[in-house]
Order: C-alpha cells, then structure tokens, then sequence
C-alpha cells in the first residue's frame, strides 16, 4: 500500500485521465461499431443500411439507446432474480476491464512526467522503461473466459429453455475455442520470452516495419494470428458462430427473457469484447501501436483496431452459422491439433532460424 | 477448403462497392409498371359510371369482396346504385376487370392503399369514381 501512495501525484492524475479516456473511448467505438456493422453489411448486401436517423444515419445509435433505455423492464416470474439481474453486468465488464493491460500508444510527456499509454502501468525514470503487468497476456485470457459466466448465468437464471440451451452452448463454445487461442498465443510467447504486452509490442517494432510484426515473422507465427483471430471470434460468439444466441432455433438465446437496458448490456458486452479482441489481436499479431512515424503511435493502433473490426463484419456478411457439431470439430479436431503441431513447429524455427 | 472461404470473402468485398439498390421509398418513388393491378378505377363516360350492374364481377371474384346494387335510372336503364369493393379482402387478382363485358372497370397504379380505420378500407362507389 505504500508503495502504491508513494508515486509522484502526477501519476493518479495520469490514471484517471488514462481510465477515463479508453473507457469513453470503447464505448464509442461499441456504439458505432453497431452503425458501422449495420453500414458494412448493408453495402456488402447491395443495401444501404440506416439512412433516415440523422445525416446518413448517423444518430442510429443513440436512437437504438434512447428506445432500450425507455422499454418495458421485464424480469421472469419463474427466474431466479439476484443473478437475473446481475448476469449482464457480469457479462459487461470484463468486456471492458481487458482493456487495462493493452498498450494503445508509446509514452507521452506531460510536465517532465512521462506517461505510458497503456493503464495498468507507470514509467520508471530510475530504471528508464516502462513497467507494465508482467503477466498481461495471461490477465486478458483470465478475463476472456470471465466473460462467459454472465452469459451462462443469464441463460441459466431465465428459467427457460432457449435461455438455458445458448447459456450451455455458450460456456461449452467458449471454453472449447479458448484452448486453440491460448495455444495460438504460445508461439508469441516463445518469439518474445515474456508475457508483459508492453514487451511484446515493443519486440515487434525493429527497424523491419510490417515484418517486424509477430504476423509476418515465420509461417507458424502466420498462422497462430488467423487461428488466434478465428477462435476469438468464436470466443465471442459473434457469426459464424453465434451458436449461443442463433436465431432461427434459439429464438435469442441466452438473452431471449431479457429486454430493455438489461438486453443492450448484452449488446455492448459483445461489441465491447468484439473491440478487445481487435485490440489484442492488433497488439499480439499487428506490432502494437508501431507504424510508421508520419501518424502517432494511437491512431496506428485504432487504424488497426478499426481494420479488424471491420474485417469481423466482413465475415459476418459472408459466412452462414456453423451447425453444433460442426463447431465442436473445428475447434476441437482442426484448431487445437494444428496450434499444438504450430507450437512445436514454432519453437523448431526459432532453433533453427533464430 | 479454405480457398472457397477467401472466395465468399472476395465476393461480399466486391459486392460491398456495387450501387445499393436500395428505394428510399417516402423520397424516391417506384416506378410503377403500367399493367401493375393496384387499386380498381371505375371509368366513367358520359358524365356517368360505365358500369350496367351485371353483376358479372362479384360473382367471378374469388375474394367475394365486391357488392353491386343496381338501380334503375329515368331512361330505364341498369346502373350500379351501390358499387363497393372490400380491399381488405381484395387480392388484387384483377379477375374483376377481365370478367366486366363493358370495360367499365381497371385497376391502377395507386398502391399505397395504408388507413387506419377498418372502414376506410371499404372503397364507395364514388371514391372508386375519383381515381378514375
Ligand atoms: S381484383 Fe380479384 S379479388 Fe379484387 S375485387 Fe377484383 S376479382 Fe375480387
Ligand atoms: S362486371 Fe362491369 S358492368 Fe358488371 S357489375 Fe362489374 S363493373 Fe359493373
């Protein structure tokens, strides 16, 4: 405790600041990303999406909000209310606590006092680099599958069977993918030797530009990035494998007994942990916030951010919802083999290539 | 497999750059085709409704949705006293308008036949006339 007061006062200043600016920051992107996936679609369908709220649509979002905001409360007679009502939040902030540990630029000067642009860390002038959560891969892991406890507790405490059946899809579909994932993950590990985020975007900068990106490094990390990608799609139950809340059998899911700002909660949960997965992809696989030096390091990491954003609404326009079992052996029999093959394979270039 | 994949993948990008085909309907209108069979006009010559009421219509509608009265006018001649056609019934088959012997009845391009009252929807003869 101590040791946590005796930091320069410009440190909480820089915290708060930091919280408050990433916090608004996610929450704008899940509004818009609600537009722009309506937008991307709409365009990839030959349609034009919202055109009549606001300028082109614009104020779609805040009119979606607005309507939530003033529905119907209903909570179930037959559900079990405590964890009823507590369900969305659960599934809500991990979403965006992972956020913490994501490095989103390099450090800026305020008054002589060095900031790092990541929140959960602080520069260290004696030792002159920044100290960061050293095992930060493993908290947003941690987090990811926290997720997944709102998600089966909302199916569980609606006390109806769609809800039930998305909450057991879900927790099944989660933890079966986040195996691949963690896997996929490895390999970054044996390319940089640590598990602090801040190392790792930092060993990806090098003088080699896209190259210098875990990406782009050797095959194996190549394929570890796309493997990582899908299964965290997946991980968040977005389509192709919206298994949890599949409309067409599941009326809604999980959430099928929710409504008003209890079912937008569910909303932002999965845009927000759509964010964060772009974001941890960008900094695992994408170098970070590195770019080259004509834009500042933050708007190279929502550029990329944004991109993969983007490229998660481009697979749901295209691809159909996998059946049960078919997800089951993609993930089980195709992902997780091939990472575990992949980790090998990795450590073997690294012997052999260096 | 996978290249099927980065196919569909290829296909939603490209489409994403064509021209929406989207109508935005309260500002840009449809181009209504001229045979399109929306709601029904009773034409009118002479100052006067063309229809004899010979009940030809009702009877060949597979709705049951037209009511004809006929009247006798000063020159004792047949002529639909009462004239109604249902459009919450109607399913626009256009049978009426084949059936007719003296051409007295169309249909036209009005679509937007949307009321809020049940009644509205029940078409007079003389609201019939206006579109004629
Ligand atoms: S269009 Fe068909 S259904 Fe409608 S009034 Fe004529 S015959 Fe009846
Ligand atoms: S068929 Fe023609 S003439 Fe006969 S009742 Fe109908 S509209 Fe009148």
């Amino acid at each position: 405790m101590d040791a946590l007061l005796a930091l320069p006062p410009m440190y909480y200043v820089a915290m708060v600041a930091k919280v408050l600016i990433a916090f608004v920051f996610v929450l704008l992107t899940v509004a818009y990303a609600t537009y722009a996936e309506r937008k991307v679609i709409g365009f990839m369908q030959v349609r034009l999406g919202p055109m009549r709220t606001g300028w082109y649509g614009l104020l779609q979002p805040i009119a979606d909000g607005l309507k939530l905001f003033f529905k119907e409360e209903v909570v179930p007679k037959q559900a079990s209310t405590f964890a009823f009502l507590i369900a969305p939040l659960i599934a809500l902030v991990p979403a965006f606590i992972s956020f913490a540990v994501i490095p989103f630029g390099g450090n800026v000067e305020v008054f002589g006092y060095t900031i790092p642009l990541q929140i959960a860390s602080v520069y260290d002038p004696t030792v002159g680099r920044v100290l960061d959560l050293n095992v930060g891969v493993l908290y947003i892991l941690g987090m990811a599958s926290l997720g997944v406890y709102g998600i089966v507790l909302a199916g569980w405490s609606s006390n109806s069977k769609y809800s039930l059946l998305g909450g057991l899809r879900a927790s099944a579909q989660m933890i079966s993918y986040e195996l691949a994932a963690g896997l996929a993950i490895v390999s970054i590990f044996l390319m940089s030797g640590s598990l602090s985020l801040n190392q790792i975007v930092a060993d990806q900068a090098g003088a080699f530009g896209v190259a210098g990106w875990y990406l782009f490094r050797n095959p194996f990390t190549f394929l570890a990035g796309i493997i990582f990608f899908i299964c965290s799609i997946a991980e968040i139950n977005r389509t192709p494998f919206d298994l949890p809340e599949a409309e067409t059998e599941l009326v809604s899911g999980f959430c099928t007994e929710y409504s008003s700002m209890k079912y937008a909660m569910f909303f932002m949960a999965e845009y927000a942990n759509m964010v964060t997965v772009c974001a941890v992809t960008t900094t695992l696989f994408l170098g970070g916030w590195h770019g080259p030096a004509f834009l500042p390091g933050w708007m190279w990491f929502i550029a990329k951010v944004y991109f993969l954003i983007f490229c998660c609404m481009w697979i749901r326009a295209t691809y159909p919802r996998y059946r049960y079992d078919q997800l089951m052996r993609l993930g089980w029999k195709v992902f997780l083999p091939i990472t575990l093959v992949n980790v090998v394979a990795t450590a073997l270039w690294i012997m052999v290539v260096g | 497999m996978i290249m099927p994949l980065l196919q569909g993948l290829k296909i939603t990008f490209l489409h994403m750059f064509k021209k929406p085909v989207t109508l935005q309907y309260p500002d840009e209108r449809p181009n209504v085709v001229p045979n399109f069979r929306g709601l029904h006009g009773l034409k009118v010559s002479h100052e006067r409704a063309k229809c004899v009421a010979c009940y030809l219509c009702p009877t060949v509608c597979p709705a049951k949705c037209i009511t004809v009265e006929a009247g006798e006018d000063a020159n004792h001649d047949k002529f639909a006293a009462r004239y109604e056609i249902d459009m919450l019934r109607c399913i626009f088959c256009g049978y009426c308008v084949e059936a007719c012997p003296v051409d007295a009845l169309k249909m036209t391009q009005e679509f937007e036949l949307a009321s809020y009252k049940r009644e509205d929807f029940v078409f007079v003869k003389e609201r019939l006339l206006e579109k004629k």
